[in-house]
């Protein structure tokens, strides 16, 4: 185990800021998850999946267009609209049908999605990894408190405030936003004041798979792009929304907070065991507040 | 103007309404009586939308709408407020009144604030904070919002402080003025008399009886049969 000391070094605070540009991705994810799951109540396994697709078509966007800065931004937009095109078709074609079922049963359907997709991108993009490099203007590293902070995370840093902005901009000064808030408590009640819920739901599911496919192609030069980056994000990505409370995207930042900088930092107090904090934490939040830290809609 | 044919309506397994039939001109206010537990809020959500009766027909200004959704219903004129009123407590006042469909320009949120004036004095709280009576008139605002060409309001004044149960009365015969039909519940004839120009009294999930307020004040055995005194 690191010394008292040592976690008030530099390093710590480095290692502070790079959680807290994973964070940002952990957020981007399962914000969108919990504003399906709060609007929609499906709770969707498949979310990892379409960020595992926003991943790869990120790839193949920077690829296709020739690794440049350029292609990067344009996988930046591209790979997360096809992503919400996709669940656009996914909404229309299957979960509008099945609104009046009862939870498990679009559970497995969305399971049943994870399973088709992964076979779906493993033949479509094969077995092997692939990688990204990080985009020529955020080569290197910027000096922050002295120390460096390579840029893309600095960029991420950015981005993540950037998304919580726009999110409560459009959840709470949009009309869209209004009536899905409405529809997340009574939908029944929303139809009855003569909206056609099912767009409303089709835009809220649009709207959450987008931001899968957004953290999917901002997470892909950082990491390698492979099959099964799905489960592990989606099981950290439930685990973030139930600790946030269900539904409530302010929970869904926290929770991404929480779960981010309790991985990383708990990497500098104890090495071996890192990666158990963060589920420590989890465990101890639902001890405390079984329903989870914010207001759930459910 | 509305038609209610025959309907037998189900929750589940459970049969609830039993061949009801109803009718409401243009202009009418008629009152739908019952105890708790009688059918009304069942009628009034079969003929919104909210649940499909298995038998039978809705037919709304000579048109069959039989099996429409809410929206549509909405779309058509139709409005439904509930006797539990489901404002979205997370939305404010004004937005409650923004988010809805509507119709035809004839409503805003002003002439909404001019029908109750005591809305326009929090436009900014959240719904869930409000006071029953404020509730109730949101409620029933939302609804005109819509452009109602027929209000379905059930059980409007339950709960409500005599004072504010008055005023809510005087604002619905306003409303009958400016041309909206109203189908209105009650539990008692007693609340509803000074509103209501015929009425139909239902028990058991059925139409027991329908006639005049005058034939219904006179006929003291229904009232006693059917009716919480």
């Amino acid at each position: 185990m690191a010394s008292l000391a040592d976690l008030f070094s530099s390093g710590t605070l480095s290692q502070f800021l790079v959680g807290l540009s994973r964070t940002t991705i952990l957020f981007i994810v399962s914000s969108g998850l919990t504003l399906i799951l709060g609007v929609l109540r499906i709770p969707n396994l498949a979310h990892g999946s379409l960020y595992m697709i926003g991943a790869f078509l990120a790839y193949s966007v920077i690829h296709f267009l020739g690794d440049g800065t350029a292609a990067f931004w344009a996988a930046l937009v591209i790979a997360p609209l096809v992503v919400a095109a996709l669940g656009f078709l996914l909404e229309r074609g299957f979960f509008s049908y099945l609104y009046e079922r009862e939870h498990l049963m679009l559970l497995l359907l969305t399971f049943s999605f994870t399973l088709i997709i992964g076979d779906l991108v493993k033949l479509v993009w094969g077995a092997e990894y692939r990688s990204v490099t990080v985009p020529r203007v955020f080569q290197g590293s910027a000096e922050v408190f002295g120390l460096p902070l390579p840029y893309y995370n600095l960029f991420l840093l950015l981005i993540g405030p950037f998304i919580a902005v726009f999110l409560w901009l459009v959840v709470n000064k949009t009309k869209m936003g209004k009536i899905a808030r409405a529809a997340a408590v009574d939908s029944e009640m929303v139809s009855a004041v003569g909206i056609n819920v099912g767009w409303v739901f089709a835009f809220t599911f649009v709207l959450g798979c987008f931001l899968a496919g957004l953290g999917g192609a901002l997470i892909a030069p950082m990491v390698n792009i492979t099959l099964g980056m799905d489960h592990s994000l989606i099981m950290e990505a439930f685990l973030i929304v139930i600790m946030g409370g269900l539904g409530n995207i302010w929970g869904a930042l926290l929770g991404s907070l929480i779960f981010g900088l309790t991985q990383s930092l708990g990497i500098l107090v104890w090495p071996q065991f890192g990666i158990v904090f963060p589920y420590l934490a989890v465990v101890a939040v639902l001890v405390v507040r079984p329903k989870g830290l914010l207001r759930s809609t459910w | 103007m509305l038609e209610v044919d025959g309907i037998h309506t189900y929750y589940g397994q459970s049969h609830i309404l039993f061949e009801v039939s109803l009718s409401l001109e243009k202009g009418e206010i008629v009152g739908l009586l019952g105890r708790n537990g009688a059918g009304k809020t069942t009628t009034m959500k079969s003929i919104c939308g909210m649940l499909h009766p298995r038998k039978g027909r809705l037919v709304f200004e000579g048109e069959e709408v039989t099996g429409e959704k809410p929206y549509q219903l909405v779309r058509r004129g139709i409005c439904y407020v509930p006797d539990d009123r489901r404002v979205f407590a997370d939305l404010t006042v004004d937005d409650n009144l923004d988010i809805v469909y509507r119709r035809t320009g004839e409503w805003s949120r002003d002439r909404v604030y001019e029908v109750f004036p005591p809305l326009k004095e929090i436009p900014g709280r959240r719904a869930g904070f409000l006071s029953g009576g404020e509730k109730a008139m949101l409620a029933v605002g939302r609804a005109l919002m819509s452009g109602p060409k027929l209000l379905l309001l059930d059980e409007p004044t339950e709960g409500l402080a005599p004072l504010i149960v008055r005023s809510l009365e005087e604002q619905i015969l306003r409303l009958k003025d400016a041309g909206i039909s109203i189908l209105l519940s009650e539990q008692n004839l007693k609340s509803s008399l000074a509103l209501i120009d015929r009425a139909y009294i239902i028990d058991n999930g059925r139409i027991c009886y329908r006639g005049t307020v005058k034939e219904l004040e006179n006929n003291e055995e229904i009232r006693k049969m059917h009716l919480m005194l």
